[in-house]
């Protein structure tokens, strides 16, 4: 029965993304190479002074996107300072500056990482002028960037620029990302959850306790927050809650939500770069890390060890009862394996091999499918390196899709793949080496020994790959953390995009490569390489704190 | 290890003491700071031996991660560090040790050679020196310009172009082929080569370039590492490298922190060991010995490589541009038919075509005269005493001889010779000019050259009396190896300065896919702009003057080795016995060589997966028991694990100096299968030796009382 579960769930979703591969994936590409301008963007581009069509090169394309967010990030930390004197604050006091400077990075970086409980923090206007509207542009972001790299490797050299960020962000907001949340809203209306402005309701219950009940505009939040792969949920249960997720089947909706942008965006590559089976290369990566996350991890919480577990037939603690095994490890796999971070079960009450794999999930660099844009583009610099690889075995240098992987190339891919780990680790070794913080950091923690070292863990990687799921249990509301988290996701989102707007812009400057061979990358054996590569790159890094965390967790006699 | 090295002629014994002593010699800091991750081996070595040295005065060997060390553990890891090292640079010095001892010799010879210089060189007077008085000179002092005499016997001092006489020359030593070429002045088998041996005649050479720049000696000095230019493809793998080699480090220093909340911290020799076991010192060690193992290969076939760079971009040529004459076919044009005019006797074309090549110093001049001979015409030496012979210059393009009875006979192209007839007065009717222009296009379609012999009596008017049919032969080669070069997916294109229809014939003949005739100089070049503008990577061989700025514009430039020494100097690569065979000897290498790098890096890091296990599992077991479970290997203690696998490190390193010296098959089979073999081969290889190697050590190791 469950084994049935979990191979519906997973085919259904397979079935209904890959309805959507071609028609969606060619809508982005329409979207981001048409000619044309809608009214509505051009009176945008005029108010703003943006001249749309201007290209832009890879320095200009990247001021831009740096401008554009530390401009967001200071109106969102002022919002949050002075929410009192908004609207709908439902006498809310002012976030304190620690919290709200972890609040405005990680909603501005995509990551959505919440220190903070919501619906007894932030107000309504606070949620959606200035949360909302992040989830909307921070996603938008991640496209354009991506949309920038694909851009590169089809140019055919001479003076063409990356496009213009300015028409990318209008575009993937008004085009893409309005229209879908618009559509997941009603949808997710329909299946219960909240949209309302009552602010709290008391209400007595049959056992005759007073309860404050929180209302708030949720449906509208709750779309884009799977959409943008963003994950801040209005309520502090995020998709746990009820109203933010109330049925089975809104469940399977938000995984679908979730996983739709990313998982479209190689037909995007494809159709820009005038090569299908490029996408498919990269969408069958994507597809086979993300069953071989999601099969051990259903694997181990169906088999969970204990009396209790097996008295409710699989590891329930944690875990909504209408969601069970399942609806519970899917959406887990997904929010993983996106920069997602939204959650509908507890992280931190998975077995420990179960907690193993969502970290490892994380730890491969958010690629399976990974964010809405940052998917495709972390993906693609460590294709790189399997292209290298695939070229040298065959006798050449690497050559993909017309573009010679040279020095340049190699070294920005080379320098990438060290930002995540070290950021992660780095951190956590930095602030463990000063006793003071490491006692301060060990009191946050919700468990001692193992456990509790894979919260703190957990909670370093998901900042580092701007996931922003958290594995409970560790208070990470302290001044302490709020800031260390808050840079490391800062770092951890604006160095990626520097070297992937550098490696666009590289990509871009080169003519066609003619080569002897064409590359067979688009064959099984290749992912099958792309996929052990990527494994192989992670897991150096990582071994030693999986192995004091959920391995010494989990191997305990 | 030897026996593997002595089978492939990798090393002479008598060469072993002097590379295990270079690989030594290496240790030192300053060579290290070239290669990162080998002085990251050594500063952990280093580290250890210190604290080897230290530990009983502190009171015997710290525990670590839990774990009681056995006694001597430190100074096990210590020697097993520095086993790393040297293994890392016997690789090195093996590579540059083979590519030493070929030209060894050389470096004797060249120490000692005297030459014979000549004063006051005067071409047209005295040729041959025969009156000049010489001086002896050592051949380090020689400069270009300078004309020396080489008697039978002798070593050639330097570089050059025969002046005068033909020898047979041993080139054997240099080319790697046994049996002596034939180098003569005139035509185009003037190019000697510094150091190779004076078997028969008396020769007068012309320096070309100094004992510095000598093309022997420029290989010589890419062979030492230290000179040679880091190619692209290996600087990529440097930037990859590094990549790793940081995370291993980063990984080693934060761990003791990073765990610090529930274990006990790991001690220091055996964070060293982690990072030497991991980090990828094979693939440091051994990517300059693939390079030079690449130019050595090409070296021993007869192909000089004198850029390293342009051995990695062989592997990726996608056009091979030809020059016609000297690549595709021998350089000599042969004589096969004479073409009277209407009206002319064939015998007296013969006759006087035979006069006008007696002067003639070319391998063609000397073909008319054979061919003249087989119908037993063979001009008197009476006819041509006192006669004045006008040699072959670029700006009139004909040549010929003013005979003493005031007879002027020329023969030339076509055109040529018209003119100088109008010169002299003649202008050639209308219906002997079209008789003309049929008879060479006829020619030149069969791949021919026509020379036409016109001539002007001391009285009377000028005529032209007929056409020589000169044939191009192509060499026996190439059409065999222009297929084998299509089957490599390589696109052949022939330039020539000849007539179109000669162009075509000869590039049908020899199966060229391509073929531009009537280019000069700047159309070579210019068709090799163009094709690297549409993204192709450009081989260009070619042996002329005028082919030099096209060689040097050229991805690669192959220039043969009787070229001219401004080819010479403008190409990567010169092929030593003038054999485009070689041709496809260069790609394939170059594949091979890239290949060879591939393997060796799907290797190490199926490799570094087995370490990992042998590794990290053995760390924390003394904290927490239940790790024992990722001990899959079942090895003996965690002790046993760590030493093991840094042993098995040192002696896997050994193991894969000879594959990369040999490299790993090419062969142009389908890719998909060549990559199936390849993953296949190296991925499963890589991680069958370590789990047998390590298991297999780790058995010995158990046998120690404490491990």
């Amino acid at each position: 029965m469950d084994l049935f579960l979990a191979v519906t769930a997973l085919l259904t979703l397979a079935l209904v993304l890959a309805f959507l591969y071609r028609p969606l994936g060619d809508y982005m590409a329409w979207v981001f190479t048409s000619e044309r301008h809608w009214r509505i963007e051009r009176l945008l581009y005029r108010l703003s002074g943006v001249h749309p069509e201007r290209q832009q090169s890879w320095r200009t394309y990247l001021r831009s996107i740096i401008g554009f967010s530390v401009a967001s990030l200071v109106l969102l930390y002022a919002i949050l300072t002075l929410q009192q004197l908004l609207p709908y604050s439902l006498g809310l006091p002012p976030m304190r500056p620690d919290l709200a400077f972890n609040t405005a990075v990680s909603f501005v970086a995509n990551t959505n990482w919440q220190s903070y409980s919501p619906e007894q923090t932030v107000g309504y206007v606070a949620q959606m002028a200035g949360l909302t509207v992040q989830n909307f542009v921070s996603a938008a972001v991640s496209m354009a960037v991506a949309v920038a790299l694909i851009r590169g490797i089809a140019s055919r050299g001479g003076r063409s620029g990356l496009g213009n960020f300015w028409v990318d962000l209008v575009r993937a907001n008004l085009r893409i990302l309005l229209p879908l949340s618009i559509v997941a809203a009603v949808l997710l209306l329909a299946g219960g959850v909240i949209q309302n402005f009552s602010g709290f309701t008391n209400v007595e219950s049959v056992a005759g306790i007073t309860q404050t009940i929180p209302g708030g505009p949720v449906a509208s939040q709750e779309s884009i927050k799977m959409v943008g792969t963003n994950g801040g949920g209005f309520f502090n249960a995020n998709s746990a809650h009820p109203f933010e997720n109330p049925t089975p089947w809104t469940n399977m909706l938000e995984v679908f939500l979730l996983l739709v942008i990313p998982f479209t965006m190689p037909r995007t590559l494809g159709t820009m770069v005038g090569d299908q089976r490029a996408g498919y290369a990269l969408l069958l990566t994507m597809a086979v890390i993300f069953v071989l996350v999601y099969v051990p991890l259903t694997g181990f919480e169906l088999a969970g060890s204990g009396s209790a577990p097996q008295l409710a037939g699989g590891a329930m603690e944690g875990k909504e009862q209408r969601f069970g095994i399942i609806g519970s490890t899917i959406f887990a796999t997904a929010t993983t394996g996106t920069t997602g971070g939204a959650v509908n079960s507890m992280h931190g009450s998975y077995t420990a091999f179960g907690g193993l794999m969502l970290m490892f999930n994380m730890m491969l660099g958010e690629v399976a499918p990974g964010g809405a844009g940052s998917g495709i583009y972390a993906l693609f610099i460590l294709m790189v390196i399997a292209v290298f690889l695939t070229a040298l075995l065959l006798g050449r240098s690497p050559v993909y899709l017309g573009k010679r992987l040279g020095v340049r190339e190699l070294k920005i891919v080379s320098m990438a793949i060290l930002v995540m780990p070290t950021l992660a680790i780095g951190g956590i070794a930095v602030c463990f080496a000063i006793p003071q913080v490491q006692a301060e950091i060990v009191s946050s923690m919700g468990n001692s020994g193992s456990h509790g070292l894979s919260e703190l863990y957990y909670a370093f990687i998901s900042a580092a790959i701007n996931n922003g799921s958290a594995f409970a249990g560790l208070n990470a509301n302290t001044p302490l953390l709020n800031i260390v988290l808050g840079v490391i996701i800062l770092l951890g989102r604006f160095i990626p995009i520097v070297l992937v707007l550098m490696l666009a812009g590289s990509l871009a400057q080169q003519g066609k490569a003619e080569s002897t061979l064409e590359l067979p990358l688009h064959r099984p054996q290749f992912v099958g390489l792309l996929v052990s590569l990527i494994i192989f790159i992670a897991a150096p890094m990582f071994v030693p704190i999986l192995l004091v965390g959920p391995f010494a967790e989990g191997f305990i006699k | 290890m030897t026996s593997p090295l002595r089978r492939n002629g990798v090393l002479t014994s008598s060469a072993i003491d002097e590379v295990l002593i270079d690989a030594l010699r290496k240790f030192d800091p300053r060579y290290l700071w070239h290669n990162p991750v080998l002085l990251l081996t050594e500063i952990g070595a280093v580290l250890t031996t210190c604290i080897a040295i230290a530990e009983p005065f502190v009171g015997g060997a710290q525990p670590s991660g839990g774990s009681v060390m056995p006694p001597g553990f430190t100074w096990a890891l210590a020697i097993g560090f520095w086993l790393c090292l040297f293994a890392a640079t016997l690789a090195e010095s093996i590579a540059e040790g083979r590519g030493r001892s070929q030209s060894e010799w050389l470096r004797k010879a060249g120490n000692s050679i005297v030459a014979h210089r000549v004063c006051d060189y005067d071409y047209t007077k005295d040729r041959a020196a025969r009156k000049a008085t010489l001086e002896e000179v050592d051949s380090h002092e020689l400069m270009p310009g300078d004309v020396v005499v080489v008697e039978a016997g002798e070593v050639i001092p330097a570089d050059g172009e025969v002046l005068s006489g033909a020898a047979e020359i041993d080139e054997s030593e240099f080319t790697g082929h046994a049996g002596a070429v034939i180098r003569e002045a005139g035509g185009d088998k003037t190019a000697v080569t510094g150091g190779t041996r004076d078997l028969s005649d008396r020769l007068v050479v012309r320096i070309s370039a100094s004992y510095e720049s000598s093309a022997f000696e420029r290989t010589i000095r890419l062979a030492s590492k230290s000179r040679r230019k880091k190619a692209p493809i290996e600087v990529a793998f440097s930037a990859l490298i590094a990549s790793f080699t940081l995370s291993f480090v980063l990984v080693s220093l934060t761990l003791n922190s990073v765990v610090s909340p529930v274990a006990p911290p790991v001690s220091v020799p055996i964070l060293v060991a982690l990072v030497v076991c991991l980090i990828p010192t094979e693939i440091a060690a051994l990517m300059s010995v693939t390079g030079i193992a690449g130019m050595s290969q090409l070296q021993r076939r007869g192909v000089l490589v004198i850029s390293s760079k342009s051995l990695e971009t062989a592997g990726d040529i996608t056009t091979i541009l030809f020059d016609k004459t000297g690549t595709v076919t021998k350089g000599n044009r042969t004589a096969i038919a004479f073409r009277p005019l209407s009206g002319e006797d064939s015998a007296e074309l013969m006759r006087f075509a035979a006069l006008a090549s007696v002067e003639d110093p070319t391998p063609e001049g000397a073909s008319i005269l054979r061919l003249a001979a087989e119908s037993n015409i063979e001009p008197k030496a009476t006819d041509t005493e006192g006669g004045h012979p006008i040699p072959f210059s670029a700006v009139s393009r004909i040549s010929g001889i003013d005979l003493a009875n005031g007879t002027k006979i020329r023969k030339g192209a076509a055109s040529a010779s018209v003119t100088w007839l109008k010169k002299v007065g003649t202008q050639p009717p209308r219906p002997v000019i079209e008789e003309l222009q049929a008879i060479t296009r006829e020619i030149a379609k069969t791949g021919g050259t026509p020379l036409v012999v016109v001539l002007k009596p001391a009285h009377g008017p000028g005529r032209a009396v007929g056409v020589i049919h000169l044939q191009d032969v192509i060499k026996d080669t190439v059409p065999e190896r222009i297929n084998e070069l299509r089957a490599l997916g390589i696109r052949t294109v022939m330039v020539t300065g000849d007539h179109e229809l000669t162009a075509k014939a000869i590039s049908e003949e020899a199966g060229i896919d391509e073929y531009v005739g009537n280019s000069t100089p700047e159309d070579k070049l210019a068709l090799i702009v163009r094709e690297q503008e549409r993204g192709h990577l450009v081989a260009m061989g070619g042996d002329g003057i005028n082919d030099a700025p096209a060689l040097a514009q050229a991805d690669i430039g192959i220039a043969m080795n009787t070229a001219t020494s401004a080819a010479k100097e403008s190409a990567n690569m010169i092929i030593l016995d003038d054999d485009p065979a070689h041709l496809v000897d260069i790609v394939k290498v170059g594949r091979k060589q890239m290949a060879t790098r591939g393997a060796l890096l799907t290797f190490n890091l199926a490799n570094d997966v087995v370490r990992y296990f042998t590794l990290f599992p053995a760390l924390f077991v003394g904290v927490f028991p239940g790790l024992e479970a990722l001990n899959v290997l079942n090895l003996h203690s965690p002790a046993s694990a760590i030493l093991s696998t840094v042993i098995f490190s040192s002696l896997v390193m050994i193991i894969l100096i000879p594959l990369a010296l040999i490299g790993v098959p090419y062969r142009s089979t389908e890719p998909r299968s060549m990559l199936n073999r390849n993953l296949l081969v190296n991925g499963f290889s890589g991680l069958l030796v370590p789990i047998i190697g390590i298991k297999l050590i780790d058995l010995v190791i158990s046998l120690l009382p404490g491990y």
